[in-house]
């Protein structure tokens, strides 16, 4: 039938044996995720158009996950906390993840595949942007606005336009100074901020297949970086195994057809690619994080969806181990189960967190944080003229907080190594 | 929508205008549906936009005046990728409750583009080409959305803006919930609560 992968499960989803990038229609949703900045507003409008006695449409694949702002006495943020624990108790939703209890996960995007709610060949969507990171499940996953929340809650349908596919090939075999992150800013700062706009970004190749589950999370992640409506990358065994691991749910598998057409198809050789940064203030302004010696940094922040999974703590654990770090440092874990992680896993005979404190990082608590900036109390945020190295995913102005603060955006490994220079350095210095 | 007309003062932006600058992450607090609270999303839209680039050309000019709720300033006028970063709706509803009716940008990010449609907050409209540096903050303009072009009123000099496309029977339904029930997915009847407030396109 020739078609994508991203095609073939929209076109399972709205009733058709065949869809064609640019048609609009209506698919059957299987997972709604929000959180507490974006849920309040759906919930609102929720009630507005379907009543205040409406029911969603099936409490069972509703998912709410509160993350954005947690550890901060804002009162408007904890008021909003409260807005969506009296809603799912309304609603006896039993997906939800609150403030205070054991249940608290953190972020969103890597809580919904450590709770089991990210499967191949499903349709999930989010009020997030950061959502397309579940397309590294096989899956078509993108963020949403609260009126398209809202009218899913009560409908459990929306309207899609059928994105085109790109296609970006890795070949080789990734190198230990190497992480997903620097692949995705390899491919922003090629075909910029609105290079893959409206198109899905599929990420393919032997170096993509090598990644881990939480790699390939990364690269999915920052396809809204580019654009993108969607990211995706064929479900192998190391999916399969990862969401059987979580999940006791039935799922099919979905595969591009031999003769599928891609917008573009675009080949890197991953022995050719160099530790990379991203400079204030945009994601595509790309450059080697060797040319970028001479940038004195205020600040290093290791955390998010992007660049605060076990992985990435892993990585930067790598370069940080025995060694003191020059600059503030912040170590936020995505999730609680992240934070255990910490806690559990040893490097040399030391747990990551052990590695962390002796190299003196400050550990914050796990959410989103500084990512976006948040209450003026947030944990790690940029609230004067600093400069920053961050894992995370945008440096757009004012992103951390201060719109007169710079932030640079680069891999676990290469924020690792800044950390300990307080300058931009190349994490080859520490793993040699 | 057919026949209409849209009058007034641009507001000047450039390229890659995210979210984060249309309305700062830790102004998403506020409730939108309290009458008070939704005011400070007009207070602080477009506040995180840097001053260089604060109404261009020449930057430092406040989208909304201190104390103010309401811009003086109803048209936006960006360049590509207009929106971009985060899902956010309160983006576009922070500039409808700001008083802005549309947004003229020669491309958009997906999400505000859908949000500003779905949610029927401001008229999303895409100029032919990147008309940004052709305006200055103040301009007068008028917005012929029949015959699909923007005018300065001034030198009388036209742009062309492309026509809705896909866009145009949700935008003229005014909004997601209202173009369902026109086309009979969802039923008058499951609508029991008040009108939405305040849709101005």
């Amino acid at each position: 039938m020739s078609m994508t992968i991203t095609e073939k499960i929209l076109a399972g989803h709205s009733g058709r044996d065949k869809v064609t990038p640019g048609e609009n229609v209506w698919v059957d949703v299987d997972i709604l995720m929000t959180h507490d900045v974006t849920g309040p507003g759906t919930i609102s409008i929720f009630k507005e158009e379907f009543g205040k006695e409406a029911k969603v449409w099936d409490r069972d694949k509703v998912v709410v996950i509160p993350d954005h702002y947690i550890f901060t006495e804002d009162q408007h943020a904890k008021r909003n906390v409260v807005f969506l624990r009296d809603f799912v108790k309304d609603q006896r939703i039993d997906n939800f993840y609150d403030v205070g209890t054991s249940d608290y996960k953190g972020v969103c995007h890597v809580a919904l595949p450590e709770e089991g709610y990210t499967r191949p060949g499903e349709v999930l969507f989010g009020t997030d942007s950061h959502t397309c990171t579940a397309g590294a499940f096989g899956e078509f996953a993108t963020g949403i606005g609260n009126t398209d929340a809202a009218f899913i809650l009560g409908t459990g349908k929306l309207w899609v336009k059928v994105p085109q596919t790109m296609r970006f090939v890795f070949d080789g075999e990734l190198p230990e100074y190497l992480m997903a992150k620097d692949l995705i800013l390899r491919i922003i700062g090629d075909i910029g901020v609105d290079g893959a706009s409206y198109a899905a970004m599929e990420f393919a190749g032997d170096a993509v297949h090598g990644l881990n589950i939480e790699e390939r999370m990364t690269l999915c992640n920052m396809v809204i970086e580019a654009g993108g409506k969607n990211g995706v990358i064929a479900p192998d065994q190391t999916t399969i195994d990862f969401v059987k691991s979580r999940s006791e749910k039935n799922f099919t598998p979905v595969q591009n057809d031999p003769d599928a057409r891609f917008a573009l198809e675009k080949k890197f050789d991953v022995s050719k690619i160099t530790p990379l940064v991203a400079k204030p203030h945009s994601p595509e302004n790309v450059e080697a994080a060797e040319n970028l010696s001479d940038v004195i940094v205020d600040r290093v922040y290791i955390g998010s969806c992007t660049g605060g999974k076990l992985t990435d703590f892993r990585a930067a654990a790598r370069v940080l181990d025995g060694r003191k770090t020059a600059v503030d440092t912040f170590i936020v874990p995505a999730t609680t189960d992240v934070a255990r992680g910490l806690r559990e896993y040893k490097l040399n005979g030391k747990t990551l967190l052990q590695i962390f404190e002796e190299a003196g990082c400050r550990i914050g608590n796990a959410s989103c944080g500084a990512c976006l900036g948040g209450p003026d109390d947030t944990f790690g945020r940029l609230n004067g003229q600093e400069i920053c190295l961050s894992t995370t995913n945008r440096n757009f102005p004012g992103r951390m907080g201060s719109k007169k603060a710079q932030v640079y955006l680069a891999s676990p490994l290469t924020a690792a190594a800044t950390a300990i220079t307080g300058k931009i350095t190349d994490p080859r210095k520490y793993l040699a | 929508m057919p026949g209409s007309k849209i009058i007034g003062k641009v507001y000047v932006v450039g390229d890659n205008v995210d979210t984060d600058q249309i309305i700062p992450a830790k102004h998403l607090v506020y409730d939108t549906h309290s009458p008070e609270e939704r005011k400070l999303f007009g207070k602080y839209a477009m506040s995180g936009v840097p001053e260089d680039r604060s109404g261009l050309p020449e930057g430092s000019v406040k989208f909304v005046d201190e104390g103010k709720y309401e811009s003086v300033f109803n048209i936006i006028v960006g360049g590509k990728n207009f929106g971009c970063g985060s899902s956010r709706e309160h983006a576009p509803l922070a500039l409808q409750v700001a008083g802005v009716a549309a947004v003229v940008a020669q491309t958009y990010a997906r999400i505000f583009y859908r949000n500003s449609v779905d949610g029927g907050f401001v008229m999303p409209l895409e100029s032919v080409d990147n008309i940004f540096k052709s305006f200055a903050t103040g301009d007068q303009v008028e917005i012929d959305l029949d015959a699909n072009k923007i005018t300065d009123i001034r030198t009388g000099k036209s742009f062309g803006l492309r026509s809705l496309g896909d866009a145009a029977d949700i935008i003229h339904a005014g909004g997601l919930f209202a173009y369902a029930r026109k086309i009979g997915m969802i039923k008058e009847s499951d609508k029991t609560a008040t009108k939405k407030v305040g849709a101005n396109v």
